[in-house]
Order: C-alpha cells, then sequence, then structure tokens
C-alpha cells in the first residue's frame, strides 16, 4: 500500500545506539542531496500550504452554484478548469478541497502511529505472555485486506467522516504495531538495555530513555509510507459515499458526484482523482527518500 | 519440514476463528436494530418478535456466535435480509466473478511486474531502472478507482474501442458460472482487470527488483560467471532464487485484490463481491455483509496459508529458521 495492498511492514531496522545529533544532520544531508525527494517534500508542502489557505487562495466560492454554468469545460472564462455538476467553480474547489482531503487521509495515520507505537512498544518491551497475547489479537485485524476491513468497518459504522477516520485507524494499527513490535523487540536485547536494567532503571525510564530514541525513527518512516495508502483508502471511502457528505469538497467525493458526467466533460471529471494521484505520488516519493535518507548502511 | 508445515496449519486456525469472531462482531457493533431495514414502520410488536426468532437475533451473543459458525461450517450463511435468498449462493456467485477478474489482474500485474523489475534490477542505476522504478512509483500511488474512470473515458467513451460496465452480453446481470472466454465476454473484462494489475504491478515490480539486485551482489554470481557459464545459464540460477519470494507476494497480491475489489466493481458494475458489498452495506443487510466479509477473510487467509506453504516447499531453508 505502498500501495492498497501492501501491508507487509518493510524490514525496519532499529537505529544504532550511537545515533546522536550526528546521525540526524547526516540524515538530513543525505536527503537534501536526493532531488527526487527534495523534490516530493516541496509537493508536499505545497499541498499543506494549499490546505492551509485554500479558502484566500480560492478564485471563487467553491460553494456556489449556478444552473447556468453546469459542467463547462476547461478553459471557459472564469471558469479556468471547468464547472462541476452543480455549476460550481473547479479550480476553487480543488483547491479547497484540499484540507478535507489532506485531513482524512493523514489524521487516520497519526492516530495509527500513536495508538500503534504504543502498543507495539508494550508488547515488545514487555514480551513473554503479554507479547502473545497483544500480538496475536493484532494477527487477526492483520489477517483481513486493509481495503476490505477499512470498507466492512465504515460500511457498518454508517457513513460520515468520523466513522471512516475511526475505521482507517483500525486498519493501520496493526501494521505500525508490527513494525513497532519487532524493532522494540530487537532494541531491548542489546547490550545499553540490559545495563540500564542493571543499573537499577526502571522499566518506564528505559523505554523512555534507551527504547524510544531509537525506534520512533524506523516506526515514523513506515507511518509515512501509509500516508499514500490512507491518502487512496479515505478518499476512497468518499467515493463509495461512505466518508465526506456532500456539499463538502473533498475530491473523492468530487469524483464520485462527477462520475455521471464523463460522458459529457470527462477531463473536468477526472480532475479531483488527479489530484488524489499528485498527493500520493507526492507522500510515496517522500517517505522513499526518508528511508534512504535514514539507512545509514550505506 | 513437516512439522514446521504442521505448526504453521495449527497457527492458522485460532486466527481463522479469529477473523470470523470479527465479522460476527461487525453486526452488532452496526449502530441500531440490525431489523430496522425490512420492517415496516407501522409493525407490531409481535410481528418484530417473531423476525428476531427468525433471525436468531433473541439469544444471547455467545450462543447466536456459536450457531452462526455451525451453521457456516455446514455451508449456510443464512439469509439475506433485502432479498431473503440464502446468503451462501449469493456469495458463491460473486466469489467466482471477482476470482476470475483478480485471477486476471493478478497474472498481466505478475508478468509486466518480472518484466520491469528484473531489467530495472539487472540494469541498476540506468535510466532504464528509473524508469521502471517510476512505473512502479505511478502504480502503487494510482488511486485504481480513478484510473477505471480514466479508461472508461479513454476507451470507451473516447475511442469506444471496449464497453464500459457490466460482464457480458447480459450486462451486470450476467451473474452465472457459464462464462465462455470468447471475445464478446473477455472484452468485458479487459478494462477492469487491466485497472486491477496497476497495483501487484507496481509492487512486484519493486519486489523483482530489490531481489535482482540482491542476487547480483552475492558471491555466487560471480563464481558462475568466472566459471564461464552463459548469461541464460546465470539467468537460470537467478530465476530461481527469487523465484520463492515473487511468487509469494503474488500469492498475497491476489489475495489482496480478492478483498479489495469493491471500489474497481463499483466503477465497472462488475457484479463479484465488492458489487454484493456496497448493496449490503447501502441496503444495510447485515447477514450479507457478514457473510461476505467472512468468506473473503477466510478466502483471504487460507491464500496466506497456502502461500507459506508452497514458499517453504520451493525453499526448504524457511523452515530450518
Amino acid at each position: 500500500m505502498s500501495s492498497l495492498s501492501t501491508t507487509t511492514p518493510l524490514p525496519a531496522e532499529p537505529l544504532p545506539a550511537q545515533a546522536s545529533r550526528g546521525y540526524w544532520a547526516a540524515a538530513g544531508l543525505r536527503f537534501l542531496q536526493d532531488p527526487v525527494a527534495v523534490g516530493a517534500l516541496i509537493a508536499v508542502l505545497l499541498l499543506f500550504g494549499l490546505a492551509l489557505f485554500g479558502p484566500w487562495i480560492a478564485p471563487a466560492d467553491p460553494y456556489q452554484s449556478s444552473m447556468l454554468n453546469r459542467l463547462k469545460p476547461v478553459g471557459t472564462e472564469g471558469l479556468p478548469l471547468g464547472s462541476d455538476e452543480l455549476g460550481r467553480d473547479m479550480l476553487s474547489r480543488l483547491i479547497v478541497g484540499a484540507r478535507l482531503s489532506l485531513f482524512i487521509g493523514i489524521t487516520p495515520v497519526v492516530c495509527a502511529f500513536l495508538l500503534g507505537s504504543l502498543i507495539g512498544l508494550v508488547a515488545g518491551y514487555a514480551g513473554g505472555l503479554v507479547n502473545s497475547a497483544i500480538m496475536r489479537t493484532i494477527d487477526v485485524f492483520y489477517a483481513f485486506p486493509s481495503v476490505l476491513l477499512a470498507i466492512a468497518l465504515s460500511g457498518t459504522l454508517g457513513a460520515g467522516v468520523v466513522n471512516s477516520l475511526i475505521s482507517l485507524t483500525i486498519v493501520f494499527i496493526p501494521q505500525i504495531a508490527r513494525v513497532a513490535e519487532s524493532v522494540t523487540t530487537q532494541v531491548r536485547g542489546r547490550d545499553y538495555v540490559e545495563a540500564a536494567r542493571a543499573s537499577g532503571a526502571s522499566a518506564f525510564t528505559i523505554v523512555r530513555v534507551h527504547v524510544l530514541g531509537n525506534v520512533l525513527g524506523p516506526i515514523f518512516v513506515y507511518a509515512t509510507s501509509l500516508i499514500a495508502v490512507s491518502m487512496i483508502l479515505a478518499s476512497g471511502l468518499s467515493f463509495l459515499g461512505l466518508g465526506v457528505k456532500p456539499p463538502e469538497p473533498e475530491w473523492g467525493l468530487m469524483l464520485n458526484t462527477l462520475r455521471t458526467a464523463i460522458y459529457v466533460q470527462p477531463w473536468v471529471a477526472a480532475l479531483p482523482g488527479a489530484m488524489i494521484f499528485i498527493t500520493s505520488i507526492a507522500f510515496n516519493l517522500l517517505s522513499d527518500g526518508l528511508r534512504t535518507a535514514m539507512d545509514n548502511k550505506r | 519440514m513437516l512439522s514446521y508445515l504442521l505448526k504453521r496449519v495449527l497457527y492458522a486456525l485460532p486466527i481463522m476463528l479469529g477473523v470470523a469472531l470479527v465479522c460476527f462482531a461487525l453486526v452488532h457493533l452496526a449502530p441500531g436494530d440490525p431489523l430496522v431495514s425490512i420492517l415496516p414502520p407501522d409493525a407490531s410488536a409481535e410481528f418484530q418478535e417473531q423476525l428476531r426468532e427468525l433471525y436468531g437475533f433473541n439469544r444471547s451473543l455467545p450462543e447466536q456466535f456459536g450457531l452462526w459458525i455451525w451453521r457456516a461450517l455446514q455451508g449456510d450463511l443464512g439469509t439475506s435480509i433485502a432479498s431473503n435468498r440464502p446468503v451462501a449462493s449469493e456469495v458463491f456467485t460473486a466469489v467466482g466473478n471477482t476470482l476470475r477478474l483478480a485471477v486476471v489482474a493478478t497474472t498481466i500485474g505478475f508478468v509486466l511486474g518480472c518484466l520491469f523489475g528484473f531489467v530495472a534490477g539487472y540494469f541498476r542505476n540506468s535510466w532504464i531502472d528509473r524508469l521502471a522504478s517510476m512505473v512502479a512509483v505511478l502504480g502503487v500511488s494510482v488511486p485504481h478507482y480513478w484510473l477505471g474512470m480514466v479508461m472508461v473515458i479513454l476507451f470507451s467513451s473516447q475511442l469506444m474501442w471496449l464497453p464500459a460496465t457490466g460482464a457480458g452480453p447480459g450486462g451486470s446481470d450476467h451473474w452465472a458460472w457459464d462464462w465462455d472466454w470468447d471475445w464478446e465476454h473477455v472484452q468485458f473484462l479487459l478494462l477492469p482487470a487491466l485497472t486491477m494489475s496497476v497495483i501487484p504491478m507496481g509492487i512486484i515490480t519493486r519486489t523483482v527488483r530489490a531481489l535482482v539486485s540482491e542476487i547480483l551482489d552475492q558471491e555466487f554470481i560471480v563464481g558462475l560467471r568466472a566459471k564461464g557459464l552463459t548469461h541464460l545459464g546465470v539467468f537460470r540460477h537467478m530465476v530461481k532464487n527469487a523465484a520463492p519470494t515473487a511468487l509469494a507476494v503474488m500469492g498475497l497480491q491476489l489475495g489482496y485484490l480478492l478483498g479489495g475489489s469493491i471500489l474497481i466493481e463499483t466503477v465497472f458494475s462488475w457484479p463479484g463481491t465488492g458489487f454484493l458489498l456496497n448493496s449490503a452495506i447501502f441496503q444495510r443487510d447485515l447477514p450479507l455483509l457478514q457473510g461476505t466479509i467472512l468468506v473473503l477473510a477466510l478466502f483471504f487467509a487460507l491464500l496466506n496459508l497456502l502461500v507459506d506453504v508452497i514458499q517453504t516447499l520451493l525453499d526448504p531453508r524457511i523452515a530450518r529458521s
């Protein structure tokens, strides 16, 4: 998911013990030397800019419909990207739509990153029975294809933004928890953790001081690789009518309401999907760049 | 080896039970009364009670779960609330249609992915590698439901080469197993299958590229070359080393496509499990929803198991580690 289907956790290696300021500076430098990654970063920042300032950038009111101007082609005067089935300005709707589209795509990954890391850390650090109990439960959810689980959950919970956020968070928690658990288990066996335990540090202190800093990096990189998937899935739920409700501008929902227009204004109808595509490419390339830059074994 | 395989099978059983439990719990997660969609607003309390008894909603939860599992094992998934037909027969026709689509899509994706991945890995860091890797990134990034729309725009509405929706000359009502592989039918399959193949193509390209470049770095390749083996001979060794992983990824992709076909099936009105799920969700037909998800999830779990077993047989090193 690197595509919709990627649920295989990427091989995550714990950072070495000497990871300090030097490591981050080196990783940052490696990142900046990769033109593709920098380009992706700029694209992502631009998209965030649209999400934050969209309503002020948009040339027209994205909610203002006009029965006279329905389904105008790209390049119509006053409607640079045409208009939708209710005569609303496509350009403005695409710009303002960035906010909701990014919000529903990124929020589940952030929530799953927090919860999944916590679950994985507890399981990995505790080990033994606790680990087995947690990880076997995670395995059950992991046994569902992610698209199916997302649709099943939001289908039964009912349509709506909150429900689609909950469903996607539940889809991503097992994937992140698995990575977190495997990295934590590896770090737990390191000598410096053993030394800390021997010197009488409490479990909480060991996790906070010695484990957290070494596991969060790989989990974070893995989580960024899920954002593209999450964007596609979240907009997909709206596309099915399970997420955002009209008349809010959101790319997946716009694609849904314009579906019937593909025989009238095909290229206008395809625009919202192109936005999802661009966003997802940008996040995938950014995540690839981060992984390469943070991999200090080369 | 045998004990490893046995362990793997035993490990899958509780997972499958857990999957069934999650499917069962879905119905009780749903807000409101599961019968509300078919009850007329003026239904008497007595009639409601009767229906509840008919569908078994009046029993305790563990009792309902046990009964549901017991019946499911015998091939009875209950009755659809909306159509009043047995869920099992509806699901199995739909699974056939989805399977046909997913198998064709996975095959296309596997062939293209192996080709691109091999070329990219063999000519590492050349322009051809960058091109193939870019195709892979595009493949894993594309919202496939949108790609489906673009395909319809291009090949149906503009070029008028292929039909836009449906699963055969009979339209989407064509639910039958008697599907012929002639052009009249296959033309309906092409667009959805091509659209669907893009994701496995991207993932398999990435996998094969990584495998090939890893194998090329190993000493035995240098040894084979030093021994004077031809390119074809070296290639045979590489295929042998890359095949178990590549095939495993392909198997998993087939599973993901089976479970994730709902968006593409909606775009193309393909009468498979996705289409069934969609109608089950919007008609709030919970037994149908429960049954479809259960069958798909178990199928996925079984496929996972099968992939693991085959991979172990192809590469005995896995059982030893």
